[in-house]
């Protein structure tokens, strides 16, 4: 049953980023993009990823792709009713993104991962996230809280009308 | 479900959408999904090889920075697209060659 599941929300995953990649509607492809981050969300749970599976759901679904929709609601015109998006030199795109896909698998595959024959199950990472974040990372975390300021004030000094 | 390659080939083909994004699309914000679909495709590599192969939560760490960078990254860059509209009327990137008209 879990199986199941997993190949359901695989396929999930796949179905809904080749919409972003190919469909036509930019509305469509936004809310095709819920469907991944929802996906990756399930494939964190199927990886014993609590807290990142939540973190997801909150940071993505509420808030990047709320940003997006903002984004493309603020930069057309709300009298088209259909907001499409066009694509250039897809056939080379396609062409160059197998490349770069056969490659990666090609080497990634075949490759005996040391350890990978045993997965390790998680209890509960929320524990060990918040000890590794005030011990090892504690350097990384707080360049990360002035990062995020630095981007609050640049965001908003950017979007002002008169620059 | 309980195989490394599965979240692999998920997540090599999760980049390769997301890549075929950002080189074929010309409208901005279109261009900024594809981005988050590589950065979810790195996130899955992350976590699946905390699992699998390391066996410890550094992978959940990065995957967490990832994610605070990608929404910095959403917020600065959709001001910059909303500039981009009000300069132009439009959001081809393009378009988009110089940084002051």
């Amino acid at each position: 049953m879990a199986d199941f599941i997993f190949w359901i929300i695989w396929a999930l995953i796949v179905a809904s980023a080749a919409l972003v990649a190919f469909g036509n509607n930019l509305i469509h492809s936004v809310f095709a993009l819920m469907g991944t981050f929802l996906g990756v969300a399930g494939i964190y749970i199927f990886l014993n990823a609590d807290f990142l599976a939540v973190t997801q759901i909150v940071v993505y679904v509420g808030g990047i792709l709320v940003l997006l929709v903002f984004g493309i609601m603020l930069t057309n015109k709300i009298s088209t009713a259909q907001i499409s998006q066009s694509s250039v030199q897809k056939g080379l795109g396609v062409l160059v993104v197998l490349g770069v896909l056969t490659i990666i698998l090609t080497s990634v595959l075949p490759h005996d991962w040391v350890g990978a024959i045993t997965p390790m199950a998680f209890d509960d990472t929320v524990e060990g996230i918040g000890k590794l974040l005030f011990t090892d990372y504690l350097i990384l975390f707080e360049i990360a809280s002035v990062l995020l300021l630095g981007a609050l004030i640049g965001a908003a000094t950017l979007a002002r009308k008169e620059l | 479900m309980d195989h490394l390659n599965s979240y692999l080939v998920l997540s090599a083909i999760l980049f390769s959408l997301g890549l075929y994004t950002v080189v074929t699309r010309r409208n901005a914000v279109a261009i900024l999904m594809g981005v988050e679909l590589i950065l979810n495709a790195a996130n899955i590599n992350f976590v699946a090889f905390s699992k699998f192969v390391t066996h410890n939560l550094d992978g959940h760490l990065i995957s967490v920075f990832i994610i605070m960078l990608a929404a910095a990254e959403a917020a600065v860059a959709l001001a910059i697209v909303l500039n981009l509209y009000n300069d132009r009327g439009h959001i081809n990137v393009d378009e988009a060659n110089a940084l002051k008209q």
